[in-house]
């Protein structure tokens, strides 16, 4: 007997869902869906000007603003870049981290946001190890908050900087993204997708260029609701079927420090999903691959895919500062007559 | 102590059948008598109340506050929660045990009723089902009902051990006390902060799953089965998924004392409502799916759910000002639960106001044994809520009598305002507009 079936006699209106406050500051970039595609093509277009231009003018553009890059959690690639791009547009940046700060003895996100603000800093760039932190971190102090990852939850710059070198290689010579710009386009994210921010930013930033998102993993690191997520993103469990149907595959670190108590058989893993020389060469051998770093030689792919020519992982990089650049921009001069954006 | 006249107002006694315009005398305490308009024999010399065009009704009920004294005064203490609980309407509220020390004694019990704290309106301690709500040891039920126990639960640490839940059930029937169980089955639900679901996944947020709670009654109604020579009484408190209430439906056919109880944020919100990471949308169990929201409506309208109760657990703005993951669960809601049931199972869901009421008082006093509570015959205590039914207003959590504010109610439209709250036989709660 089925004892959860209620049958529904009577048509019920329940009370509404309000729609979302956020982002409260016009320069925040909280999550991958907040942008419009005008606002994508915006932050794509910018980010070739200013790998382009000059850096005696570039550094004009945000010269002696304050930026802080506030740290819960350790990062090479994200802290890296963001620094450097604030810094080639002329802002003085401090950094913050959760270690050697009184974050350490207590104090809170909401009064180190208040202390940043207060001594001047005009923009947050967060990474923080609890899902939601950049919003609440924005709602209490409303300045721009730069999401440089979230928990399990987003991570929006790496997802333009994918996108950007997606473009670079699938759609070279694209002067402007549309809703079709990526039709016909398979993106395949493998792995652990479950605590991954990388895969959730790109899942939903991808579609939205028409790009369908293959997700591949285990049942432990992808439930099958990871495809109720949004439009355009459908599950194939199957690797080589993955990889036979794309032309860009994002493989995904394990995050053991997320796995909480959660058992996994890496043998088994490898056997599975490991990217490897051979599985490339003969299921996707056009295909470009891609990873968010940091990577595990050896575990989601060998070295030899990883340092192959088909591996894109050293120019995802290099695109981060470029992107970087447009977004720290956007973030001070949102609402400005500036950057060509109104 | 003076007497009390209300008069000319609508009375609605769901448990005495009655419904009409009726004065009321209320003396020392008690209801002295119920009339028709102007033929109170007694009532000269009484202080009078004029009701008329109210709706006067036994005074509110809730079976599951937290009050949070002792130990937690900065959240809220006795005082001020039952204030709160004054201003919504209620005169009896039941105080759960999770308090700093755990109310696992006589001497807890007693020191919560003690005029020294202050209440304005009746409390009625809930003691710990085991020592320090530990799941390990039973406590004495007999001392703690003769101290003035209501109930045992260990309400926020589910009671794991079939052993022990089972001589828990055994041994409150026993002394004829009920057992509340929060039905969680915490194995599955380590690091979560929200329903297992779309949206958890979508906002990186490990899930309660469904089958935590019905899990959870369905091992307990299992036991009460075991023990049905015994008559013991499960209460199953904040059910939120429609496998619990199936479950609880199902016990019930068979001829168990299994009861439930629904919060308003459960037949009212689901999982989307935590939006963006709202910690006021954050509570144990967790805000759940629609077709779960749908199904408690539906057991409410069906009469399945034996009680309306808040869960009123308040929580101090810094504490909830927090990362979602970190922040503690709970919200308050002594002064939403008349308003947004008036609101919607009433104005929305064309449920009768009688049956509203009933499940705001008459049904979770009966649940609970309290004497002389839930109703308002000649003799009974003299518990009245008065209030306007029609007029519709806005909640301010700002203007709350409870030290803290955080629900996901504020700016919502409530319908039904309080006119005055009086517990046996003082005005509790008097609306300044009156």
């Amino acid at each position: 007997m089925n004892l959860t079936a209620t049958p529904a006699r009577r048509q019920i209106h329940p009370p509404q869902v309000p729609a979302s406050p956020f982002p409260y500051n016009p320069g925040s970039l909280l999550s991958a869906s907040d942008l419009t595609l005008d606002e994508i093509n915006h932050l794509l277009t910018r980010a070739t000007v200013l790998e382009n231009q000059d850096p005696l003018t570039r550094d004009r553009i945000l010269a002696k603003r304050r930026v802080a890059l506030l740290f819960y959690e350790s990062s090479t690639r994200t802290r890296t870049s963001f620094e450097l791009a604030a810094k080639a547009l002329g802002a003085d940046t401090t950094l913050v981290s959760s270690l050697s700060s009184s974050i350490e003895k207590g104090e809170t996100l909401k009064d180190t946001g208040l202390t940043l603000r207060a001594l001047g800093v005009e923009a947050i760039i967060l990474r923080h190890n609890s899902s939601g932190a950049p919003w609440l971190l924005e709602a209490e102090t409303r300045l721009p908050v730069l999401n440089a990852g979230d928990g399990m939850h987003e991570h929006p710059t790496q997802a333009l900087l994918d996108l950007r070198t997606i473009l670079a290689h699938l759609r070279p010579g694209v002067k402007a993204v549309t809703a079709e710009t990526l039709a016909g386009v398979t993106v395949t994210i493998v792995g652990d997708i479950l605590h991954s921010r990388v895969a959730r930013s790109n899942m939903l930033l991808l579609p939205r260029l028409g790009a369908r998102v293959l997700l591949c993993g285990p049942k432990e690191l992808l439930p099958e609701l990871a495809a109720q997520a949004g439009p355009g993103i459908e599950i194939e469990r199957n690797f080589e079927s993955a990889l036979r149907q794309s032309q860009a595959v994002m493989m995904l670190r394990i995050q053991a420090e997320r796995l909480s108590g959660l058992q996994l058989d890496l043998e088994e893993y490898k056997a599975n999903y490991q990217l490897t020389g051979q599985r490339l060469a003969s299921q996707a051998p056009e295909a470009i691959v891609m990873h968010p770093g940091p990577i595990i030689r050896g575990l989601e792919v060998t070295a030899g895919v990883a340092d192959g020519p088909q591996s894109v992982i050293l120019e995802q990089v290099r695109n981060g500062v470029a992107i970087r650049m447009a977004v720290v921009e956007r973030a001070l001069l949102a609402g400005h007559k500036q950057g060509g954006r109104a | 102590m003076t007497a009390l006249v209300i008069r000319g107002g609508h009375l609605i006694d769901p448990a005495a059948g009655v419904d009409a315009v009726k004065d009321i005398l209320l003396k020392d305490g008690r209801v002295a008598e119920i009339a028709g308009p102007g033929k109170l024999k007694q009532a000269n010399g009484a202080e009078v109340i004029d009701a008329a065009g109210l709706t006067v009704a036994p005074g509110l009920v809730d079976i599951h506050v937290h009050l949070r004294e002792p130990g937690q005064g900065y959240k809220e203490t006795i005082a001020t929660g039952t204030a709160s609980a004054a201003a919504g309407g209620f005169t009896s509220v039941a105080a759960m045990p999770n308090t700093r020390p755990v109310n696992d004694s006589p001497e807890i019990t007693r020191w919560m009723q003690a005029p020294e704290r202050g209440a304005s309106v009746r409390v009625f301690p809930i003691a710990a089902a085991t020592r320090g709500s530990k799941g390990e040891a039973i406590n004495d039920y007999a001392a703690l009902k003769s101290a003035g126990a209501v109930a045992v639960t260990d309400d926020g640490y589910p009671i794991l051990k079939d052993s022990i839940m089972r001589e828990t059930l055994a041994a409150a029937a026993r002394v004829g006390l009920s057992v509340i169980q929060h039905a969680e089955d915490t194995r599955l639900t380590q690091g979560a902060s929200m329903n297992a679901g779309p949206t958890a996944f979508k906002l990186g947020l490990r899930g309660m799953p469904a089958e935590a709670e019905s899990g959870m009654v369905e091992r307990d109604i299992r036991l009460v089965t075991e023990l049905r020579d015994a008559r013991a009484h499960l209460h199953v408190a904040h059910t939120s998924t429609a496998a619990a209430l199936a479950a609880v439906r199902q016990a019930r056919r068979s001829g168990l004392r299994v009861t439930c109880e629904v919060a308003p944020h459960h037949f009212l919100l689901t999982e989307e409502h935590v939006g963006m990471y709202s910690t006021n949308a954050k509570m144990n169990p967790p805000l759940r799916s629609a077709a779960d929201r749908d199904a408690m409506i539906e057991a409410i309208l069906d009469g399945v759910v034996d009680a309306i109760a808040t869960d009123h657990a308040p929580h101090a703005i810094h504490e909830k000002e927090v990362e979602f993951e970190s922040a503690p669960n709970g919200i308050t809601g002594l002064e939403t639960a008349l308003g947004l049931s008036l609101r919607w199972l009433h104005k929305e869901w064309k449920m009768p106001l009688g049956r509203v009421l009933s499940l705001l008082s008459a049904q979770p006093a009966a649940l609970l044994n309290l004497k002389g509570r839930g109703t308002l015959t000649v003799g009974s205590f003299a518990d009245v809520v008065v209030f306007d039914p029609k007029t519709e207003w806005t909640y301010s959590a700002r203007d709350t009598k409870s030290k803290s504010r955080n629900t996901p109610f504020d700016g919502w439209t409530m319908q039904g305002r309080v006119r005055w709250t009086i517990s046996e036989g003082r005005v509790a709660y008097k609306a300044e507009t009156c």
